[in-house]
């Protein structure tokens, strides 16, 4: 397995406070990750670097094969490389439909030119219905997405995210606000997702990071904690005493 | 299920776009009963100047429809598209002044004792043209001029070069919402001041005059050019129309929609939110540009005045009244209030006699626009095209007030359809 993301010794600060400190960080081309870590441990900032978001003071993030670096690129520009990114509150285009969404999300030339006369072919109206299938939300393609419950929002940004095929997939609590049976239905995607690309998934609640059963990184401070199996880091004693105030 | 999704969304673009081809019909029926009506080639009921008020009206139409291209689909407020429109009608009155001063210097010299040599001709044109502000030799902006081809290509370029760059610095800075309303409005003042200048070069003040005058065809009357001008204008705002309306109707007014509603997630979508919104900047701006080549010949006159950011907080204030985001919500909110204007502001609308104080519309016709653009805001966001919802029996949804998306140019609830 090769390392699809090496982010390594990355630090950045916002007025003087580190966010993230001396981070490092890899994950393979075909691996589920989980990261863990208290509110103000710098999860989200991580995944900002990541995307193009925010740019880090140092360090480097290096991606693929040639170890090309994402920090001079722009976010949409990541985009395209093959990152693609969920955020904890769902946002999808609540003025247009699920197939609208799913469409524009869906792995095809972004330029201005080739949109425009962009005409959907039927293997591309196919791959919408499909996705729509898979999220659960096929008898809701014509409805606007404004419309949809906070756990289909949720479920259809996932389906955004696959649709654009991404090679690394970044997710923020995408179990939140889920009913149990959502959950589990959350993971299996999920763990479909990590057979054929790499994901990294921020979660707070341990028991959906146990049933993900994939290796879990625990941050602290803007920089990583420990690493290794769930059963792993919970029994480490530096994070007992983070996550328990001891 | 499939089958639904795949039928649904293969419909040709008229059928899924049923108002393309209702409003290209309504204007093809006023253009001929105008037509029919009119002095040139009909029965002479509606006069020539009535005429020129329909056409120039039809050319604001195609502005407003750019306008609500870039502000009602993208999202971005500009304060500027007006300058556009005005910068066109600059590039084509420069040729239509230069080539009619031509001919009259030309038949002045004919009684000269020696042939007149071109530089004889180009000093008289130039004496003429740039008398009253003290010159006498032409600036290098007129350097085409003399050519039509080349002034018609500045009606498109200098507007789309214009917005490219300006949208380029804005754009690539980040600067959205209020700020690059601001940042707009600045350029157009900007420009308006340093056109009031003597040495700009474009006659200050003064402006360009005697535009309705077309050189070659001073036999032809005024009633029949007006007639030839208004079918211009009709078969610009039809083409106009079907173009934005085909633009706005795939995936590309589905990204632009996004970029309206929440522009950083369609930045980790992928696409170029800056290259997006350049384009539509331009394209818009070539519109202006287009629709002020066709007005100004028909206004007889344009000096900067027509330039200042007024003009173009007008053209925002049409199309809010006429409904953001729908296309023919954008052209009846400018027929309607600019046809309004011109009854209230010509001195026809009967003066109101209060008693103490005596109404009259001329001065207060703005503060009456003001107060209609307000009230639209706040109680009927849909503006006059929100009328038509009301056949179609389409809802606005309950959102409990919340925008329907996170930037300032999102759709609001009330604007929003279920």
């Amino acid at each position: 397995m090769s390392t699809l993301l090496e982010v390594s010794g990355v630090s950045v600060s916002f007025d003087g406070f580190k966010a993230i400190n001396n981070l490092t960080f890899q994950i393979g081309d075909a691996e589920m990750r989980a990261v863990i870590g208290p509110n103000g441990a710098g999860k989200t900032t991580f995944m900002d670097i990541i995307t193009g978001k925010t740019r880090p003071d140092s360090g480097s993030v290096l991606w693929g094969e040639k170890s090309v670096s994402l920090l001079s690129m722009s976010e949409s520009r990541i985009a395209q490389e093959g990152i693609g990114r969920k955020f904890q509150r769902p946002t999808v285009f609540e003025d247009q439909s699920v197939a609208d969404n799913l469409m524009l999300a869906l792995k095809k030339e972004r330029g201005p030119l080739s949109v425009l006369s962009f005409r959907p072919s039927t293997t591309d109206r196919e791959k919408v219905v499909d996705l729509a299938e898979q999220i659960g939300l096929a008898t809701a393609l014509y409805r606007k997405s404004g419309e949809l419950s906070h756990g289909q929002k949720q479920w259809l940004e996932i389906g955004m995210l696959l649709a654009q095929e991404p090679r690394l997939l970044l997710v923020d609590e995408p179990a939140a606000g889920m009913t149990p049976a959502e959950r589990e239905h959350t993971t299996e995607l999920l763990v479909e997702a990590a057979k054929t690309r790499a994901v990294v998934v921020v979660e707070h609640d341990m028991e959906f990071v146990r049933r993900l059963g994939c290796k879990v990184t625990v941050l602290h401070e803007g920089s990583v904690l420990a690493e290794g199996s769930l059963d792993h880091v919970t029994s480490d004693e530096k994070v007992i005493e983070v996550y328990l105030g001891r | 299920m499939a089958d639904i999704a795949l039928s649904s969304s293969r419909r040709s673009f008229v059928m899924r776009y049923p108002s393309v081809v209702i409003f290209i019909g309504v204007l093809a029926l006023f253009t001929i009963g105008v037509t029919i009506l009119a002095e040139g080639f009909g029965i002479g009921v509606i006069s020539t100047s009535f005429v020129k008020t329909l056409g120039k009206t039809l050319c604001l139409c195609l502005v407003a429809l750019a306008m609500d291209l870039v502000w009602g689909y993208c999202g971005i407020l500009s304060l500027g598209h007006m300058a556009f429109f005005g910068i066109g009608g600059y590039a084509i009155g420069m040729w239509l002044m230069y080539a009619r001063t031509e001919i009259i210097v030309r038949e002045s010299l004919v009684a000269a004792p020696l042939p007149p040599t071109p530089q004889e001709i180009s000093d008289g044109i130039a004496g003429q043209i740039f008398g009253v502000v003290g010159a006498s030799e032409f600036p290098p902006i007129w350097a085409f001029a003399h050519s039509l081809p080349l002034q018609l290509a500045a009606v498109v370029l200098v507007p789309g070069l214009i917005a490219l760059v300006f949208g380029w610095l804005a754009f690539r800075s980040r600067v959205t919402g209020v700020y690059l309303s601001i940042l707009t409005q600045a350029m157009t003042l900007a420009l308006s001041l340093y056109l009031f200048q003597n040495d700009s070069g474009l006659r200050g003040n003064n402006g360009l005059s005697g535009l309705q005058n077309l050189p070659g065809l001073s036999d032809v009357p005024q009633s029949t050019i007006s007639i030839l001008f208004f079918w211009a204008s009709a078969l610009a705002l039809g083409l106009g129309y079907v173009i934005c309306a085909w633009m706005v109707s795939g995936k590309f007014g589905s990204v632009i929609r996004a970029i309206r509603d929440d522009e950083a997630r369609v930045r980790f979508l992928g696409y170029s939110v800056e290259a997006y919104k350049l384009f539509i900047f331009s394209f818009t701006a070539v519109i202006a540009g287009i629709a002020g080549a066709l007005y100004y010949p028909q206004a007889g006159i344009i000096n900067p005045a027509e330039i200042a950011p007024i003009a173009s907080i007008y053209l925002a204030v049409w199309v809010a009244i006429g409904g953001r985001g729908r296309l023919y919500g954008a052209v009846i909110g400018a027929a309607f209030v600019s046809l309004l204007s011109t009854w209230f502001t010509g001195g026809k609308a009967p003066d109101i006699n209060l008693g103490f104080y005596t109404v009259q519309w001329v001065d207060w016709w703005t503060i009456l626009l003001g107060l209609s653009f307000v009230a639209v805001t706040l109680f009927a966001p849909r503006g006059i095209g929100g009328l038509f919802d009301l056949i179609s029996e389409r809802r606005h949804p309950d959102r409990h007030g919340a925008s329907l998306g996170p930037d300032p140019g999102a759709l609001r609830e009330k604007e929003a359809d279920q």
